[in-house]
């Protein structure tokens, strides 16, 4: 302290001065608010393939804030949406050819089956996540490979439980179940009732995916370790499905057919009063001008976490939805603008609210919009990716996820032994086989 | 004068011969070169390099080197590809036989003189031509597990007292998905039949009913023989068409329960394109040519002998 002499101090003094004179020592500044420095191409025009709504609100948010970057950076672009189940084979085709759409917006670890041909997207990303409260965990995974973001986390439609509130008190239970133990009971007094529950083993690629991983994580097993062995053969995963063979017998028949629309189906129409799905049992029961169905959107609600196995944490899977831009692309920093534009706060909170609450955020400061706490019975939606895990737990994502994933093989197997088709363990030994000809490959 | 103008043509087709002949021939290439063209573009190269990526471990968006005999080796190994194969042939025979009987009961009953005929035969036809997606989908809420109008029916005749499980249970679902099949593919047969029917001479008739024939005796010994090559035409598009079936597949039951219904076509579309291991699709889909030219080689070898025709031996 002594050796500081007064020009010492008079510099200091007058660096501040001129600090706090050009404005960066604001609340704000003392953040270091991120600075995005992306600039995009002259005469950009932008060719983008996204995944198409669920709700029409969402659709038409999307299409009018489209509009309003165009008007804003005069750089034009054009959005086309396909099913999002479609996506995967014409990003497919993209990839192969070297021609197509600027941005993709599609699913799960599509990226990572060709993360080579994808633009870097590390310096938005990071731009994003120090502005917004970081990314969750399993968001950061599912963008990033060898620590480079290939592709952008948007979110994704969440699957909870959704429940007929009066049937579960009717169970006997006053609070929806936390364990895994006091759901199997909840399951078997809803069947005894007459209110059954009913959760897909068709080849649903939402459903019947978010279920089955639940079901299996939660009991400890899993498709694969870190270093990408397959072990899924393992005690904890035949506990799981010995569980399942339990759960399955408390179900509404016909299940093994259901599609992802069919629980939408069943649940609407009062066949069931439990089951896994996204916010748009919800919201197509509370819009809807049946009586029946607003009753019906009066007694449900959704649960806040699946119930929790003997690893007792969290263990849930979630469609995740990426944006990503491949090499081919002429205006990459156009690209990055249009994803910088509408990921920000001004464009993507009105985005999620138009979309009623489908939406689940990547970024943790979205936490605050007033969607999720507008109706409460939207708030378990907010939580989703903080229980979450991704579909290549616990190796790494890549085309043998992916393979793993597209061909069905964890739900094939959940659907083998709960129906008794197979024994659990010769279940796991099929699904082992199956898994080993990608992982190895 | 004919025999002059016979000696005439003959004089100058041989002196013009040459120029003629090679004339026809290059005209004749240049008429053939644009459905050529279209084949060789849209048959044989995605052929080619259908048979190509069978032979590699090409993946989406990878870049994939040759592996010789791998993917069918592994092929062989896998539980679920050897019941898709089972899938695909019981499907195909079961649908294809149904498909022939009725379809030809159809067209005999089409050949009658009845009024209506045109109205009957477009109706008829009917099936066949609705886009399969959408027949699919009406096929979806028939077979559902909660909301079908034939379980309906049943329930409410009292002839059962729970919801079939249409699609849930893989026999099920076969018989199902092969009913669905049938509904759709009759009229295919049917109408190509009733055209062969047509061509028959009536005097083939006469001349049997002299003869004294009845009315099974003229179907096996006048209708049948002559309508074989129909029938050899007709049944080979059928099965092949079956074989190769997706759209139905893949609209009501995407392949399940457990890849119950899972056809050579929609797995190899699951492997290749959802789980992005385009060398294993390709594979799947190779390994569906030796049956299809079986049921070609069978058709054309097995039913168009002109002897067996005209009632001889063979």
């Amino acid at each position: 302290m002594t050796d500081i002499s007064r020009r010492d101090l008079l510099k200091a003094g007058a660096a501040v001065t001129a600090v706090a004179g050009t404005g960066l020592m604001s609340p704000e500044a003392a953040r270091a608010e991120p600075v995005w420095k992306g600039q995009a191409e002259k005469d950009a025009t932008l060719r983008v393939l996204r995944w198409k709504q669920f709700v029409q609100g969402d659709i038409d948010n999307w299409m009018e804030t489209t509009k309003k970057f165009t008007q804003q950076t005069g750089i034009p672009v054009r959005v086309d949406t396909e099913s999002w189940e479609d996506i995967r084979p014409k990003a497919a085709v993209a990839a192969n050819v070297g021609a197509g759409p600027d941005l993709i917006i599609g699913t799960l670890d599509d990226p990572h089956k060709f993360p080579d041909k994808l633009v870097d997207l590390t310096d938005l990303a990071d731009y994003l996540g120090a502005k917004y409260g970081g990314w969750y965990d399993v968001c950061r995974r599912y963008g990033t490979r060898d620590k480079r973001w290939i592709a952008l986390p948007q979110g994704g439609p969440g699957a909870c439980l959704n429940y007929r509130i009066s049937h579960v008190k009717k169970a006997g239970f006053e609070e929806f179940p936390t364990t895994t133990a006091d759901f199997l009971k909840l399951c078997q007094a809803l069947a005894k009732n007459g209110t059954p529950p009913g959760f897909a083993l068709g080849h649903a690629t939402g459903d019947a995916n978010a279920w089955t991983h639940w079901l299996v994580w939660s009991h400890g097993g899993k498709m694969v370790d870190d270093n990408n062995n397959v072990v899924i053969n393992s005690p904890e995963t035949i506990a799981a499905l010995e569980y399942g063979k339990q759960l399955y017998e408390t179900f509404i028949p016909g299940t093994l057919s259901w599609q992802d629309p069919s629980n939408n189906k069943a649940f609407l129409a009062g066949e069931i009063s439990l089951t896994g799905n996204g916010i748009s049992i919800y919201t197509v029961a509370k819009t809807s001008k049946d009586e029946a169905q607003l009753a019906i959107a009066k007694d449900m609600d959704h649960a806040g976490h699946w119930p929790i196995g003997p690893v007792g944490r969290p263990t849930e899977q979630h469609l995740m939805l990426q944006a990503y831009v491949f090499k081919f692309s002429k205006y990459p920093g156009a690209v990055k603008e249009y994803l910088r534009f509408m990921w920000e706060k001004e464009q993507y909170e009105p985005w999620q609210q138009a979309s009623n609450g489908y939406i689940t955020q990547p970024l943790r400061a979205y936490e605050d919009n007033p969607i999720w706490t507008a109706d409460p019975k939207n708030t378990p939606f907010r939580d989703v990716f903080k229980g979450a895990l991704d579909n290549g737990y616990s190796g790494t994502l890549g085309a043998a996820s992916a393979a793993v994933m597209g061909d069905f093989v964890l739900v094939d197997m959940v659907a083998e032994a709960v129906t008794g088709s197979r024994t659990p363990k010769e279940a796991v030994e099929r699904a082992a086989e199956r898994a080993k000809r990608y992982y190895q490959s | 004068m004919a025999v002059q103008m016979q000696a005439a043509l003959g004089a100058s087709a041989k002196r013009g011969r040459l120029r003629l002949d090679d004339s026809r021939g290059v005209l004749g290439f240049v008429f053939m070169l644009p459905a050529a063209v279209l084949l060789l573009l849209f048959l044989t190269y995605p052929l080619g390099l259908g048979l190509w990526l069978g032979v590699t471990n090409r993946s989406i968006g990878g870049t994939g080197h040759f592996v010789g005999f791998a993917n069918f080796r592994s092929l062989l190994d896998d539980s679920v590809f050897r019941l898709v194969v089972f899938n695909t042939l019981f499907y195909t025979v079961v649908a294809s036989a149904v498909k022939f009987g009725l379809g030809l009961y159809l067209a005999l009953l089409l050949n009658h003189r009845l009024p209506f005929k045109a109205i009957l035969r477009a109706v008829v036809l009917l099936p066949f031509v609705v886009p399969t997606v959408l027949s699919a989908i009406a096929f979806w809420w028939l077979y559902d597990s909660q909301f079908s109008i034939i379980s309906w029916v049943l329930v409410k005749l009292g002839l059962i007292h729970r919801y079939i499980d249409f699609l849930g249970e893989p026999w099920n679902a076969r018989w199902s998905l092969i009913a669905a099949n049938i509904w759709r593919g009759i009229p295919f047969v049917a109408i190509t039949l009733l055209a062969g029917l047509q061509t028959i001479p009536p005097s083939l008739y006469e001349a049997a009913t002299l003869d004294g024939a009845s009315r099974w005796q003229n179907f096996r010994y006048v209708t049948f023989p002559m309508l074989t090559p129909i029938i050899a035409v007709v049944m080979t598009f059928s099965v092949l068409m079956t074989f190769t079936d997706f759209q139905l597949v893949y609209a009501i039951t995407k392949g399940g329960p457990v890849n119950a219904t899972h056809l050579m076509a929609t797995l190899s579309f699951q492997r290749a394109i959802t789980g992005g291991q385009l060398g294993e699709g390709a594979a799947i889909a190779d390994a569906m040519i030796p049956f299809l030219l079986a049921a070609i080689l069978f058709s054309y070898f097995g039913l168009q002998r002109r002897k067996w025709q005209a009632g001889g031996r063979d």
